[in-house]
């Protein structure tokens, strides 16, 4: 399967990608990892003129740490991200870094590139959702920061101008008895996840929510934030029923249509469950407790 | 510029340099089966899913039918020929070989660079670990048990060396 011809440009800088952004007109695109953009010029689904590779953009990659908040670079792997400590500290991360696909995946994958592509099954929307999270963008009027519930328009498509690029993904660190889970469900490890859940929540001594988010992937044109649910916890006691009662208006949230991988009913059910679940692993989380979670399939 | 241009690759493959004038959409599993003549690296699915097209770049692996030729332009790649050592096997083939880790053969190739890549990072993994490592390779003849035999001698073998 071969994509439509294309000429090949190398940026050696976040100045130049701009530069031949304009330069190459508007069916030029940006590659980083490539793992969405190739699959889809192999399907002829894309079709850019020109293709230019950041890849080589020095710096780009680091992932710090600091004081309040973790900076990822655009280019931070989601391997990298997977085995980075200070990632570790937030579990949730983990458990979208770690079981994005699969191995060969994960070592080419960008955590920008994943939000620039805005796939309705991309893991990392769905999990920097619950977490106060801002996306640098950078083109030629300058740069700006956007929330990331303002970066998302459609499947596909995210604020970005033209001419512009992500070059830094901020998370805030979430509160000391906070706990998050991320709990994706897929087939196999190289495929798309069916459905996927992501769960932060803050307690307020040992059983109450004092606040929580809960984000819903794969179950519609983009990851859905499932207030509904968040409303029937907030403030209350998490118990077996409160955690029913989010777990039924999630289910509600979703907006999945049917595919090859399930029909819609099927959906529905998977992510009560799923939101059921993660909320009982970021309980125990927040609690402090070291739970795994994450990406779950057969023969993991 | 028009669009078709050919351009010039170059890489070092199994430590020896190596370059072709290519289109630039050429992936870099074309690149090495038909430039560079390596057959020895496979096109299993050709859509990201298989892991038969696995190879080594700058010491990670990635699917190379998911990677144009240039985006690999001054890298180094090893695929399965550069594993043995003057018609020595590598010891992952040696123990894929002894615990009958493969049957077509075909999905070996990506097999052997994913062991190495998780061996080079980790030299006692679990069985967990292994599993996890191979998840991005698919094997439709040996049910992968006798892959995760082969795998664990491998580690024995790599760490005794």
């Amino acid at each position: 399967m071969y994509p439509h011809p294309f000429s090949y440009h190398r940026a050696q800088s976040l100045g130049e990608a701009t530069k031949l952004l304009h330069q190459l007109g508007e069916e030029s695109r940006v590659i980083a990892g490539g793992q969405s953009l190739i699959p889809l010029m192999k399907m002829r689904l894309a079709h850019p003129s020109a293709l230019i590779d950041i890849n080589l953009i020095p710096g780009l990659s680091e992932i710090k740490n600091e004081n309040d908040e973790l900076r990822f670079g655009a280019l931070a792997r989601h391997n990298d991200i997977e085995i980075c400590e200070h990632t570790a500290a937030i579990p949730i991360l983990h458990d979208c870094a770690a079981g994005i696909a699969d191995v060969q995946v994960r070592n080419q994958g960008t955590i920008g590139g994943s939000l620039a592509e805005a796939d309705p099954s991309g893991d990392w929307a769905a999990t920097l959702l619950t977490l106060e999270t801002s996306v640098v963008c950078t083109g030629s009027p300058g740069e700006r920061l956007v929330k990331l519930e303002d970066f998302f328009k459609d499947a596909f498509t995210t604020v970005l101008e033209r001419e512009e690029l992500v070059r830094e993904v901020i998370v805030q660190k979430p509160p000391k008895n906070s706990g998050g889970a991320y709990l994706a469900f897929k087939r196999s490890a190289p495929v798309y996840a069916t459905a996927s859940a992501a769960v932060q929540l803050t307690l307020e001594g040992k059983d109450t929510c004092k606040d929580i988010r809960i984000v819903l992937g794969c179950v519609g044109l983009t990851a859905i934030r499932a207030k509904q649910a968040e409303t029937e916890l907030r403030s209350q006691r998490i118990g077996e029923q409160t955690i029913e009662r989010a777990a039924e208006a999630a289910r509600e949230a979703a907006e999945p249509q049917s595919d090859m991988r399930g029909t819609a009913d099927y959906k529905r059910a998977l992510v009560a469950a799923l939101v059921k679940r993660a909320i009982a692993i970021a309980l125990r989380r927040a609690r402090g407790e070291r739970v795994e979670a994450g990406h779950e399939y057969v023969g993991r | 510029m028009s669009v078709a241009e050919k351009i010039t690759v170059r890489v070092r493959v199994n430590g020896e340099p190596r370059e072709a004038l290519v289109e630039p959409r050429t992936l870099l599993v074309d690149f090495l089966r038909e430039n560079l003549n390596l057959t020895g690296t496979h096109i299993g699915c050709d859509t990201s899913y298989c892991g038969a097209c696995t190879v080594l770049l700058n010491g990670r692996t990635i699917k190379s039918c998911t990677f144009f030729a240039p985006m690999a332009d001054g890298g180094e790649i090893t695929t399965v020929e550069g594993l043995s050592t003057n018609g020595a096997l590598h010891p992952v083939q040696h123990a894929f070989a002894e615990c009958h880790g493969l049957q077509c053969g075909y999905c070996t190739p990506g097999l052997l660079l994913s062991t190495l890549h998780l061996l080079n990072k980790n030299a006692k993994p679990t069985d967990k670990q292994i599993r996890k490592a191979i998840a991005g390779n698919t094997c439709r003849c040996t049910g992968y048990q006798n892959i995760l035999k082969a795998i664990r001698m491998a580690a024995g073998e790599m760490g005794r060396r």
